[in-house]
């Protein structure tokens, strides 16, 4: 049987920072192979300031593609699950991301790495 | 009579300058405190946007100084005076010139980097400079860091002794930005395979075609920009820098390996600039640089009737904006001589 931790009544604080070098780059590089448009995001925020998900929920797609870039992608399928596709951002984009394709392939990706890890 | 200029500084703005001022039929002085003339641009190795070669654009500035010129080197001014309606200016060796009007193009110095000490310059070997990274370009050799190992990651620190007051440099140094972009883009097409980093407060792309480059190193060549100031730099036990900043974008706080991270080390006033200007009692102001009369409307112009001013040692500027303002300069010297 296994044994239950001890409950000393205290827990430890989890690090906030990033670790780049520990993180999981593997998504961004498939990602970006399928939508190489990604590279052209200058975060400015015009998608998410569109956004109708973004107005109901703290979905932002800026956001998701940091995290992505990052190799932050634990929490990340939760985050565009949010997504309802309606392009309204690939409109404003003043670099001319394909966001539509982008959050398809950012859900692939992940799906993809569930898939194989399970 | 002809009309004399002495022209101080032998950097993109004084070789300009006297080109054009000898054009328009002024005898020359050019004075130099080192033994060649070029400037910084001796050591640069290539030129944003175009990546035009640091040589080339140097050799084709000094093919149009003619023969007239006399160009004075190893010589450091001790002394600058406005008499009555004209200037004596005396060099160290004895040197000595009279002069109808003078054009100050003393240019910049680098910020020194070992000043940022918490970046660790001249600390860890595997933190250099933009202007290392230049020479190292221009040597021709394998592109190595200080280990002797091609860099897996290399970062780059923007602003480095610029928009920072703890080094009492309040101003933008201008160029750091897009020579970051080109540099990283450099970097990139040696090591194909290394990822690219440049850590930004914000990128400041104002010239033609800076945007298109800023583009073309994110689509072409997949460099990452996270926006952040960084705090301090460590070495890990492998000679690695591993960077603290934090990415602003997402808020938290980030950490990352790097083999080599250059810093992008801003323009600050020349030292030696500041003894001319009080040689001559021009005012000086806070950031160092020399005040023109009006920064808009006579940005060659100073206090002082017959002195003039071009290129860096009146604010930071690209090499295409100094030759245009060195231009400009001997416009206004050739106003105030022909009235």
């Amino acid at each position: 049987m296994e044994k239950k931790p001890k409950n000393f009544g205290y827990s430890v604080t989890r690090d906030r920072q990033i670790d780049f070098d520990a993180n999981n780059h593997d998504i961004c590089k498939i990602v970006t192979k399928a939508e190489p448009t990604l590279n052209l995001c200058i975060s400015c925020g015009s998608c998410a300031a569109t956004c109708t998900a973004g107005q109901f929920t703290d979905f932002s797609l800026r956001q998701v593609i940091l995290l992505l870039r990052r190799g932050e992608t634990k929490d990340l399928d939760k985050e565009v699950s949010k997504c309802m596709l309606c392009g309204k951002c690939q409109l404003v984009c003043p670099r001319n991301v394909s966001t539509r394709n982008l959050v398809i392939q950012i859900s692939k990706a992940l799906c993809d790495n569930r898939m194989s890890a399970s | 009579m002809e009309k004399h200029v002495v022209v101080i500084g032998a950097g993109p703005a004084g070789l300009e300058t006297s080109a054009s001022l000898s054009k328009l039929g002024f005898r020359v002085t050019l004075v130099e405190k080192e033994e060649a003339t070029g400037g910084h641009l001796k050591k640069w190795h290539a030129l944003f946007p175009t990546l035009l070669s640091g040589k080339d654009a140097l050799e084709s500035i000094t093919k149009e100084l003619n023969s007239t010129i006399k160009i004075q080197t190893a010589t450091k001014i001790t002394g600058l005076e406005a008499v009555n309606d004209y200037f004596t200016i005396s060099g160290h060796n004895g040197w000595q010139e009279k002069a109808d009007a003078v054009v100050l193009t003393t240019g910049f110095q680098l910020f020194d980097s070992h000043r940022k000490e918490e970046y660790g310059y001249g600390i860890y070997e595997n933190v250099i400079t933009s202007a290392d990274l230049e020479e190292l370009f221009a040597s021709g050799k394998e592109f190595v860091n200080r280990h002797g190992n091609k860099p897996e990651r290399v970062g780059f620190v923007h602003c480095v002794g610029s928009r920072d007051e703890k080094v009492n440099n309040l101003h933008c140094s201008k160029v750091c930005c897009i020579t970051a972009v080109k540099q990283a883009i450099e970097v990139k097409q040696l090591l194909p395979d290394a990822e690219i980093f440049c850590f930004y407060m914000d990128l400041r792309m104002f010239g033609r075609h800076y945007e298109e480059l800023y583009k073309e190193a994110q689509e072409k060549y997949n460099i990452q920009f996270i926006r952040g100031r960084l705090s301090e730099s460590t070495e890990d036990h492998e000679g690695n820098i591993v960077v603290k900043v934090e990415d602003t974008l997402l808020g938290k706080p980030l950490r990352i390996k790097v083999g080599l991270l250059v810093l992008m080390a801003g323009m600050e006033p020349r030292a030696g600039t500041k003894s001319l200007t009080t040689m001559l009692g021009l005012k000086n102001v806070p950031d160092g640089f020399i005040q023109p009369v009006d920064e808009v409307l006579r940005s060659n112009f100073t206090e002082i009737p017959g002195v003039f001013v071009a290129g860096t040692c009146s604010g930071p500027k690209s090499v295409s904006d100094t030759l245009a303002d060195a231009r400009s300069a001997a416009l206004a010297v050739a106003d105030y001589l022909k009235s």
